[in-house]
């Protein structure tokens, strides 16, 4: 199978899905002459045209509304943020329109579109650029979230979401997209809302998603040295998510880990740990122990982002600490 | 009257344009639409004294000309959206009183099968895109229709209202940029009520003749009086024009007035505006002048107009009965239409 990045992943997704149906189309700043901020769509401006890869001004709220607009009679948009960090001043748009309209009309206008950009924090780029954004919109109902965490669950869930007839946001990892892996050629989609088992182990579970997925992998790894055997529940789709997945998992090891790239506070992992108490209450060995970023605002001073960020050692800590060892 | 005869029409002060070349059939349409809008908006104000009617509902009275002249010029395919201030728009489109009067019950024969309410009047296949309630929030998703026409190559416009305090927010910027930047095929109508609440225009933003706000956007513009019809359907008629020949987009500026309050909580004078002023306004009601124009004409007899009123009396009765007796949704769909299911 072709080994490929996160990056042409997402890339070959949507182009594939352009080839596909012509009423997709992408929109957003520097997609089109810039070839993308992060180079997803490059090429695309020559093969499709101004019409379908469509560079906007800075106006998130604007061209936000503008697919809400096409959505709603009948096109299907791909919405790309440069970051997750600037569809906050978009917000309006996700929230008070795409997710609201099929309800408020009464069933008359579905929203075939989907939001997408980078999501969470890179490599010292302080407090506005360095957020994981899920827990914000997994909170809505209407919304679909979903945060590949691999190339091959890159492409096959960001043609699901561009197939789904409802608004989906795809957050994609900044620090992701040089990440290879083995991506089959052609179609294949993923279903939204099923999580992937990406390890098989019967001492502890790790739920997860996103770009914390390959520290969930690489503590697995790890801790298997130790003769500690980790089932990693990808969870893939935050909304909704695979709550079966989750509770089959810790009914087979008794202690679970939930480790996501954004803040404590009604985090995912926080509704995560709902699941687990309300259907393996009697099961569990040990509490659950969530991984997460510091509850500060990222700093850019190196030393004190390492300290904020969850980590292979602080994970590895938890799984160690569920499983009484320490 | 096509927008060319009615561009030829001759100006008067304080009376209906039109008068030179009048098409009766026409204008008894007209009257029948704002007329319908008038005692529609009447006896909703009476069901939401009754409790019939809940939340926030936003009457329409005294601007019905802008419903009524702007909507008697679209085609069928065209598309319409506008905020919550929606009901008299919604029949102006051509919804019936039963499908809004059930919506305004919250039942599910409404339009929006109840789950809309005043704020939310939907309806597919009139191309009617939803009262939003979000002050500027559908002007980016009016661009968003415009850009959809564009990119299949169609000849339709689209016409998004919105109040005049929506000319201060960032989304009607960010739209008219991109509607002025790309040619979009949009007639932007700003209903000048005067008031966003209680907060009068000059108080609210830095310019007051607001359709010079278009400048700045490359974007034709355009100022009317919008308790004349004929007025309104000159200008939005040369909107249109210009949106479909061209799919080039317009900001028009329709001077108007509301004659209740803001929603069915404030008074409808005494704080931010006199009574005197109020007074003064309703002396041009839109519905008035248009009927006087037609009966100096000699085109509507008291009959006639008695008549009218009568049906539409009738007509607005058999939408309350119809909307008192439709059952509220059952309780399991609570959880249906969050979710499309997908079939691409
Ligand atoms: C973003 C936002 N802010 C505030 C409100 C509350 N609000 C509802 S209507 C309104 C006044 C709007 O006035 P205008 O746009 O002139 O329209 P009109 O009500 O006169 O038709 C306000 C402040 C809102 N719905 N949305």
């Amino acid at each position: 199978m072709p080994v490929i990045t996160y990056r042409d992943a997402l890339g070959d997704a949507i182009r594939e899905e352009m080839r596909r149906d012509d009423r997709v189309f992408l929109m957003g700043e520097e997609v089109a002459v810039y070839n993308g901020a992060y180079k997803v769509s490059k090429g695309f401006l020559q093969e499709f045209g101004e019409m379908r890869v469509v560079d906007t001004p800075i106006t998130e709220l604007g061209f936000a509304g503008v697919g809400v607009g096409a959505a709603m009679v009948g096109l299907r948009p791909v919405i790309e943020f440069m970051t997750w960090n600037f569809a906050l001043l978009a917000i309006d748009q996700v929230v008070n329109a795409a997710a609201k309209m099929l309800y408020m009309s009464g069933g008359q206008f579905n929203m075939p579109m989907v939001f997408r950009g980078p999501n969470g924090a890179a490599l010292q780029l302080a407090a506005q650029h360095s957020q994981a954004w899920e827990s914000w919109l997994a909170h809505i109902p209407g919304l679909k979230v979903v945060a590949p965490g691999t190339p091959y669950d890159a492409k096959g869930l960001l043609k699901s979401a561009i197939r789904d007839d409802n608004p989906v946001c795809v957050l994609e990892g900044e620090m992701l997209y040089n990440t290879k892996g083995e991506v089959p050629e052609g179609d294949y989609t993923i279903p939204l809302g099923k999580a992937d088992l990406k390890r098989e182990g019967d001492h502890c579970t790790i739920v997860t998603h996103g770009k914390m997925v390959l520290v969930a992998m690489q503590a697995a790894d790890q801790l298997a040295k130790d003769g500690i055997r980790v089932d990693v529940v990808d969870l893939r789709t935050v909304r909704p998510i695979d709550v079966d997945a989750i509770v089959t998992s810790v009914k087979k090891t008794n202690r679970a880990v939930v480790l996501e790239e954004g803040w404590e506070l009604c985090g995912v992992g926080a509704q995560v740990v709902d699941y687990v108490q309300r259907e393996c209450f009697d099961l569990l060995d040990a509490p659950v122990v969530r991984v997460h970023q510091a509850d500060v605002p990222m700093p850019y001073t190196k030393s004190l982002e390492k300290a904020a960020k969850p980590d292979l050692p602080k994970t590895i800590a938890a799984v160690r600490k569920v499983m009484y060892l320490d | 009257m096509s927008p060319s005869t009615m561009a030829a029409a001759k100006k008067k002060p304080d009376t209906p344009k039109g008068a030179a070349k009048s098409d009766p059939a026409l204008n008894m349409e007209l009257l029948h639409s704002m007329l319908l809008q008038r005692r529609f908006e009447e006896r909703t104000a009476e069901a939401y004294a009754l409790g019939k009617i809940g939340g926030f509902c936003h009457l329409y009275i005294g601007q019905e000309a802008v419903s009524t002249g702007s909507l008697s010029l679209l085609r069928p395919d065209d598309y319409v959206i506008t905020t919550y201030r929606d009901h008299g728009q919604a029949l102006a489109r051509g919804m019936t009183p039963r499908a809004v009067m059930a919506e305004l019950f919250g039942r599910q024969d409404g339009c929006s099968k109840g789950k809309g309410g005043s704020m939310h009047m939907f309806d597919r296949n009139l191309n009617f895109l939803g009262g939003h309630g979000i002050v500027g929030g559908h002007v980016p998703v009016a661009a968003g229709v415009g850009f959809a026409i564009k990119y299949r190559g169609g000849d339709q416009v689209i016409i998004c209202f919105m109040g005049e305090s929506v000319v201060n927010t960032g989304a009607f910027h960010e739209a008219l940029n991109m509607a002025g930047l790309w040619k979009l095929p949009c007639v932007f109508i700003i209903e000048n009520n005067r008031y966003g609440m209680g907060t009068a225009l000059e108080r609210a933003s830095a310019i007051h003749d607001i359709y010079e706000r278009g400048a700045a956007y490359n974007m034709r513009r355009a100022q009317c009086d919008g308790q004349d019809v004929f007025a309104v359907r000159e200008a939005v008629g040369e909107a249109i024009e210009l949106a479909r020949k061209e799919q080039a987009p317009t900001l028009l500026e329709v001077r108007t007035y509301r004659f209740m309050g803001h929603s069915m909580s404030d008074a409808v004078s005494g704080t931010y505006r006199t009574k005197a002023e109020l007074e003064e306004y309703m002396k041009r009601d839109p519905i008035v002048l248009l009927r006087t124009r037609m009966q100096e004409n000699g085109e509507l007899t008291d009959e006639q107009l008695a008549k009218m009123d009568e049906d539409i009396k009738a007509q607005v009765q058999d939408a309350w009965d119809f909307a008192d007796a439709s059952p509220e949704l059952p309780a399991e769909a609570l959880y249906e239409d969050v979710y499309a299911d997908t079939h691409t």
